[in-house]
């Protein structure tokens, strides 16, 4: 690619990155993540409002937020692990796999 | 975009362990997003493009998160409470028509030709000047807003939980500077989607609750009518040619300065945003990226504007000289007035993951474009694909640590950095000119991109710097004379490249190939993925259903 820079050039140097990515069959799922994330930071939330004090609920606006947004976060979470259990990760496209080209 | 300068003392959060261990467990999940996706990095492809391998939620997600960064959240409140609902146009004209059109027109030229980044696009289509003029000035401006942004987050840690400045500047650049040297885009994109949900969790209670303690919207709008006036609470009351507004904008400077030239600047042409479309699995899923993006962007504005509405009444002396608030304070006073430990953990969540969505999107757009655009295509040349996903990694650290050094600079000379990011903005509206000439107009020459870019730039400038700071027009506000500026620098590149184009050779017909409208290229002629034929997932139908949606939400704000 010294001075003329074309189009076909960048096509096929992206379409053999592409064989050899690794990416789809390697990366994790989010879903998992954000499941996962959810569902605790929602039974943190709700205990905090299980426990809420007076001044906790006259302070904002005599609503139980606490439980109110941890009840939201934790069903939030268990969609998430919901759809991935319905919909599992789909199984990666065939690429060659030698593991030893792992980079660091 | 504002930068919270000096936040009041007293916004001190009552923070406790509950609300410090949601905080920690978040920045933990972070790390290990970044540890988890490193395994996936083979090949370039993968460390800045994640492969061209995800699917078009989890890019569609990431696409608003990159811009709902904390300058973006802050700021748009503190709009809310200084100009009322005029805030939804920077949402409903200023961002959904350019997110449809960059889904719909755009996209299958960007993915079709399988360039990696915005730059790469101007070098296929017109020259090496504009190419490297572009990816010049585009890596500059990522590091001075990365910067900002961390500085703006120092600022926003040392009100609201006493850290010193330093503290919040090492202790955010180190984790971005982590997770993405290791999982590379994948690891931003994953934390953007993760980002997103919780920046949600974050500011839904402080809606409701300061809805509720203004007695619901109807009592926010009565009190807002009676305090400042009809058109606070309109969308377009008093935007008449002529007529005074506290905008300082009128109905045709709102929709070609904010609406066409300035939104479809940013969106369809800053590449921290463009980079999470091209990362998609296929050319269904990256026009899909946009669009999907654009139905949340059309609520957020309502989790944005009503804290701001919300602080404009229970402090209404804010950002004037009888309150020790600015305007930008009006999330946070919300924060401490009335959210109990526990949800005040999100929100301080909230707040830090937005400002890390913002900081993390411009270095992993920054470390693209050295690394693709201006190391391998000027400096070192034609080595293996490993060394340039080393290079890859080094460079973000740097961008990092550059980041960093912009932060203190930032934090001694602030104007001077409000000064340069003014300057960086004037470069977005003649990219969206170059861009839109060069797609449509296959006549447009090699060399008219270059001029295009430079011609545009000044305009905008001259106009802003000159023609209004220097009051020989009298334009009433900053916003109004930028909406003007991006139109006269539109204009003014749109009449140079033309005029260039006339004069200068053409490009060969066989070399526009898929750059240009009604030419296609090998890679668009790939076939729909199982299942992207569905009804829900037609490009047309999710962008025309949110370009009618956003404009059905204008009706209730316009009589």
């Amino acid at each position: 690619m010294s001075d003329h820079y074309s189009e076909e050039d960048l096509q096929k140097e992206i379409t053999e990155l592409e064989t050899k990515s690794a990416t789809a069959a390697r990366l994790f799922d989010i879903r998992r993540i954000i499941g996962g994330l959810f569902v605790l930071y929602g039974v943190i939330v709700m205990i905090a409002g299980f426990t809420a004090s007076d001044a906790d609920i006259e302070k904002a606006e005599g609503v139980n937020i606490n439980l109110w947004t941890g009840l939201g976060m934790l069903i939030l979470g268990l969609l998430f692990l919901l759809w991935l259990w319905l919909r599992p990760t789909p199984p990666p496209p065939a690429v060659p796999e030698d593991e030893d080209a792992s980079s660091s | 975009m504002h930068t919270p300068t000096n936040l009041a003392a007293e916004l001190r959060l009552p923070t406790n362990w509950l609300d410090y261990t949601i905080l920690g467990i978040y920045f933990v999940v972070v790390l290990g997003i970044g540890f988890a996706a490193r395994r996936s990095v083979r090949t370039s492809l993968d460390f800045f493009l994640s492969g061209r391998s995800l699917p078009a939620w989890v890019t569609g997600l990431a696409f608003i998160a990159a811009n709902l960064g904390a300058t973006e959240i802050l700021g748009m409140a503190a709009n809310s409470a200084q100009y009322g609902v005029y805030t939804t146009h920077w949402y409903w004209i200023g961002a959904i028509p350019a997110m449809v059109f960059l889904g719909l027109v755009m996209m299958p030229f960007y993915y079709g030709s399988k360039v990696r980044s915005v730059p790469e696009f101007l070098l296929l289509r017109f020259d090496k000047a504009a190419h490297l003029l572009s990816s010049v000035l585009f890596a500059a401006a990522a590091i001075l807003i990365a910067g900002v942004n961390l500085y703006a987050l120092a600022i926003v840690v040392e009100a609201l939980l006493g850290w010193p400045q330093w503290v919040a500047i090492v202790v955010a650049g180190f984790f971005v500077l982590a997770y993405i040297t290791l999982g590379g885009l994948s690891s931003a994109i994953y934390n953007e989607v993760l980002q997103f949900f919780v920046i949600l969790a974050a500011l839904i209670p402080i809606t409701v609750l300061g809805l509720r303690s203004v007695g619901g919207w109807g009592g926010l709008t009565d009190k807002l009518t009676a305090s400042r006036g009809d058109d606070f609470v309109t969308a377009w009351g008093g935007t008449g040619i002529g007529s005074d507004n506290p905008l300082g904008a009128n109905w045709l400077t709102i929709v070609l300065g904010l609406g066409f030239v300035l939104s479809f600047g940013y969106w369809t042409t800053n590449f921290a945003e463009v980079q999470r479309a091209l990362s998609a699995k296929n050319l269904s899923a990256a026009q899909r990226t946009p669009l999907i993006a654009a139905f949340p962007k059309i609520f957020i504005v309502f989790l944005v504007m009503i804290p701001g509405l919300v602080a404009a009444v229970l402090v209404p002396k804010i950002g004037t000289n009888g309150s020790d608030l600015q305007y930008n304070d009006a999330i946070p006073y919300l924060m401490q007035q009335l959210l109990p430990n526990g949800v005040l953990g999100i929100a301080v969540t909230g707040l830090l993951a937005a400002f890390m969505a913002g900081m993390a999107a411009n270095v992993s757009s920054f470390n693209t474009v050295f690394t693709a655009d201006i190391w391998a295509k000027y400096v070192v040349k034609d080595r293996e694909d490993s060394y340039y996903v080393r290079f890859g990694r080094l460079i973000t650290a740097i961008g990092v640590l550059a980041s960093i050094g912009t932060a203190f600079l930032a934090s001694s000379f602030s104007n001077i950095m409000a000064y340069l990011q003014t300057l960086f903005s004037f470069f977005n509206v003649p990219m969206f000119v170059v861009f839109i000439i060069g797609m449509f107009w296959k006549r447009a020459s090699m060399k008219s991109g270059f001029w295009g870019l430079i011609a545009g730039t000044t305009a905008a400038m001259v106009n802003y710097f000159w023609i209004y700071k220097q009051g020989i027009i009298d334009i009433p506000s900053d916003q109004g004379a930028n909406f003007v500026s991006a139109i006269a620098g539109f204009v003014a590149g749109a009449v140079v490249m033309v005029a260039v184009s006339l004069f200068t050779a053409p490009k060969p017909q066989a070399e526009l190939q898929g750059l240009v409208y009604g030419t296609r290229s090998p890679g668009m002629a790939e076939p729909p993925a199982e299942g992207d034929d569905a009804w829900y997932r037609k490009p047309a139908l999710l962008g025309w259903g949110a370009v009618i949606l956003a404009a059905a939400c204008y009706i209730p704000f316009s009589f």
